[in-house]
């Protein structure tokens, strides 16, 4: 039991690690005594050797006992599972799956625990309480005694696996090990090798963040799926109504009423909001960038580009803030008094103003890089030929910087799309399908926001909803992407 | 060896009234900073009216320098600095009434690198006449884009591909292009930085050719780096050393008799 205590896959991490630096020095040696003295014989230089070796010893070890820690769950869980009274294991009301986090951490527990106290769990755990509790156990969960059984199976799982899981990476390492040594001679091509595996490895890296994107849609894709079982897709796409009703979903949610999410009002309320943002951010944006890479004084541009830039830090509950407190009961009253209409605090426009002023160093900034990044060669043959400043920025630099500004904007676009502090705090919570901006309205995530922050129960189909929408922004912000780059690309061409 | 100054001054001092007829633009005691440097001492020249003077001297000699200074393009460069008196048909071009885009418009320039703006051939030749408002309707700014690009010895290469982008072109192509450009908005000077350096020889005849016809009814400052090429079409010629004018005379002259040793030493390629 003592030496399987030590088998753990970070203590296994370390012991390749350590092979594979023994590897290296040794493998290092052994080349320069290869070369017999004579540097240029060898194909590659020691230092390729001694990494040729490294990599061997420690790559397929360390990616096998990744592996291995990744899918070991998949087979040890269903163990567990089998221990599981059905009552359970059928339950909609308490998925079988948090039953299962509890017992986890039991058998995560017991790793530490002398065999007495193992031998007391199955018992009647009551007498190690303390000991779990401990342990970081939610005790109280425990609440029938098929956890501790079942907590017993996936830990002994696990210590019948470890020896297998020591002798495979172990094994790997010191095959690698003994293989790379024994290959390391004057004309073996360490270096191509090398650089192979490097290459493999900034592959590896680059696609994590592929990765990533696909692991964001896959979290979301099986509850959206869930969620039009319940709700069909085209009511959720086409429905003119979000009115979720809260208190009529039963388990399988059939009673809920599949009109109440109408998807329309919300996307609605985004555009129209982010629309509103774009209007104020990106001509003022745009403007102070022009002004900033053509016609300021250098001295003038370092000190206003880090204070614009400032604005770009500043956290978005304080716009919020400033939106509630200031700007809403400022347009309040101009409309209401000034113009005789009809207006509240919160209100499209209020939200539109406030989020156009918070993106404007994201349009702004990258304009001003983009601009000042045209040759000075293109200004030169501008006013060479009579023209004005301003001719020259609108026929010459503008249309060359075109494709970097689009991007600024749609990057902007893409914030106003996602914001939601000043949402929350300065268009309300109504969802509704208006033209007027005057009126209250609500966006994709301040909906969401809604939708989980209450303490509801993750399965119903308004929780269930949430994913749906999440997937659907993800969308939209995809395809507007894809489009700016689609654009820059044509520009490109077209410019080079 | 005598004292620099006073001979370049004396080489280069005019020889009439600067304002009478027949000169175009007149420099007096011009420097040029950039920052502390200075990178042109005390140049004054005559540029006469429908004559072809070239600029000829070592690399990093101030050729570039000087001749920016006659359209003001030198205001573009922060740090630089022009000081001394020029003058276009007797008027102070450096004058706080004169309006240095309309001085540009008169001046016009062909720069030392090819800067073709990334729009369409026609676009690029058409960019003059459109901001100065030359032509009255589609037709006649056609026909200025013809005739330039004609001029420009370019016409039959570019004719089916005006819509493609004036970048895409070659090295020597936008040479050309460049030139054209300039030409399109005719102005009364024209200032061109080493108009042929990428140019093959068929091309370069061709611009020596346009050279010849623009003096007609323009003057033209031309910088070179080929003595063949200043000999070939220029009536006066200048020869500019680390910031000075040390002599400025005839072609003819400098070519066969020049009265500056250094001249001598540059024109039969002894240093430079
Ligand atoms: N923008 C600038 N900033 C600072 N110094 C400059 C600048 N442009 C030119 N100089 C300096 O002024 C001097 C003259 O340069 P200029 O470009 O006029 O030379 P040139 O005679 O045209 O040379 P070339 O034949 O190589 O084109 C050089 O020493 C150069 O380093
Ligand atoms: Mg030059």
């Amino acid at each position: 039991m003592q030496a399987l205590d030590f088998v753990t896959a970070p203590n296994l991490a370390l012991v390749v690690l350590a092979l594979a630096v023994i590897g290296y020095i040794i493998g290092r040696v052994r080349a320069v005594a290869a070369s017999k003295g004579d540097p240029s014989s060898l194909h590659s230089r020691p230092g390729y050797h001694a990494a040729f070796v490294f990599i061997w010893t420690g790559l397929p070890a360390l990616v096998v006992l990744a592996a291995w820690v990744v899918l070991q769950p998949f087979y040890v869980e269903p163990k567990g599972y089998e221990v599981f009274p059905k009552s359970v294991m059928e339950s909609t009301t308490q998925p079988a799956d948090l039953k299962m986090d509890v017992v986890k951490s039991i058998a995560k527990a017991l790793e530490d625990f002398s065999p007495e106290q193992r031998e007391k769990l199955v018992l009647g755990f009551r007498d190690i309480e303390s000991a779990l509790d401990r342990a970081g156990v939610a005790v109280a969960e425990i609440d029938q005694s098929y956890m501790p059984r079942a907590a017993q199976v996936i830990f002994e799982t696990r210590q019948s696996l470890k020896p297998i899981m020591a002798a495979v990476v172990l094994g790997l390492a010191v095959i690698g090990f003994i293989f790379s040594i024994a290959v390391v001679s004057r004309r073996m091509r360490a270096r191509n090798r090398v650089e192979t595996a490097v290459r493999g490895m900034l592959i590896i890296a680059s696609s994590i963040a592929i990765l990533t994107t696909f692991g964001i849609v896959f979290a979301l894709i099986f509850d959206t799926i869930r969620f039009f079982s319940v709700v069909p897709f085209q009511d959720f796409l086409f429905g003119l109504t979000w009115d979720p009703t809260f208190q009529g979903a039963d388990e399988e949610g059939h009673s809920v009423d599949s009109r109440g999410f109408g998807f329309v009002p919300l996307i609605f309320g985004t555009v129209y909001i982010s629309f509103i943002a774009l209007l104020v951010a990106v001509p003022i944006g745009l403007f102070s960038a022009i002004y900033m890479a053509e016609f300021a004084t250098p001295r003038f541009r370092s000190i206003a580009k880090p204070v614009l830039e400032v604005l770009a830090g500043v956290p978005t509950i304080v716009y919020g803030f400033f939106a509630l407190v200031t700007v809403g009961p400022a347009l309040a009253e101009f409309f209401t008094n000034t113009l005789g209409l009809e207006a509240q605090g919160r209100s499209v426009l209020t939200a539109g103003i406030v989020m156009g002023i918070m993106i404007i160093p994201f349009v702004s900034s990258l304009s001003d890089d983009i601009i000042t990044a045209v040759p000075q060669s293109l200004r030169d043959a501008s006013l060479g030929l009579g023209a004005t400043k301003a001719e020259t920025v609108r026929i010459v630099l503008l249309p060359a910087a075109l494709p970097g500004i689009m991007a600024a904007v749609l990057l902007a676009a893409s914030r106003a799309i996602g914001e939601t502090m000043i949402v929350v705090l300065a268009a309300g919570a109504t969802a509704q399908i208006t033209a007027n901006p005057l009126e209250a309205m609500t966006t994709i995530t301040v909906t969401i926001v809604n939708l989980l922050k209450a303490d509801t129960d993750f399965t119903s189909p308004q929780a269930l909803s949430a994913y749906a929408l999440g997937i659907t922004l993800f969308v939209v912000t995809l395809v507007m992407n894809v489009y700016a780059l689609r654009i820059v690309r044509k520009y490109r061409e077209q410019y080079e | 060896m005598t004292d620099m100054t006073t001979t370049a001054a004396a080489a280069a001092a005019p020889a009439t009234d600067p304002n009478a007829v027949g000169y175009k633009m007149t420099a007096r005691n011009v420097d040029v900073y950039y920052g502390e440097t200075r990178a042109i001492k005390d140049v004054s020249i005559d540029i006469l009216d429908r004559t072809v003077t070239a600029f000829i001297g070592p690399s990093g000699c101030g050729k570039s320098t000087f001749l920016r200074c006659l359209n003001r393009m030198n205001d573009t460069i922060d740090i630089c600095r022009v000081t001394g008196e020029i003058k276009l048909d007797g008027g102070d071009i450096y004058d706080r009434s004169v309006d240095p885009v309309q001085l540009r418009a008169r001046v016009g320039m062909v720069f030392q690198k090819p800067n073709p703006f990334p729009k369409s051939i026609y676009d690029n030749v058409a960019y003059g006449p459109r901001i100065h408002g030359l032509t009255r309707n589609k037709a006649d700014l056609d026909e200025i884009i013809e005739m330039s690009l004609r001029r420009a010895a370019m016409w039959d290469e570019v004719k089916d591909r005006l819509d493609e982008p004036g970048t895409g072109l070659s090295g020597g192509q936008q040479q050309r292009l460049c030139i054209a450009r300039a030409i399109a908005t005719s102005p009364e000077v024209l200032l061109m930085d080493e108009p042929a350096s990428a140019l093959d020889p068929i091309a370069t005849s061709k611009i020596e050719e346009l050279i010849d016809e623009l003096r007609q009814n323009f003057s033209i400052v031309i910088v070179t780096h080929s003595m063949q090429q200043a000999a070939r079409v220029s009536q006066k010629t200048a020869f500019f050393h680390l910031g000075n004018l040390v002599e400025f005379d005839d072609t003819s002259k400098i070519f066969t008799n020049p009265s500056e040793e250094r001249t001598q030493d540059y024109i039969s390629g002894r240093f430079g």
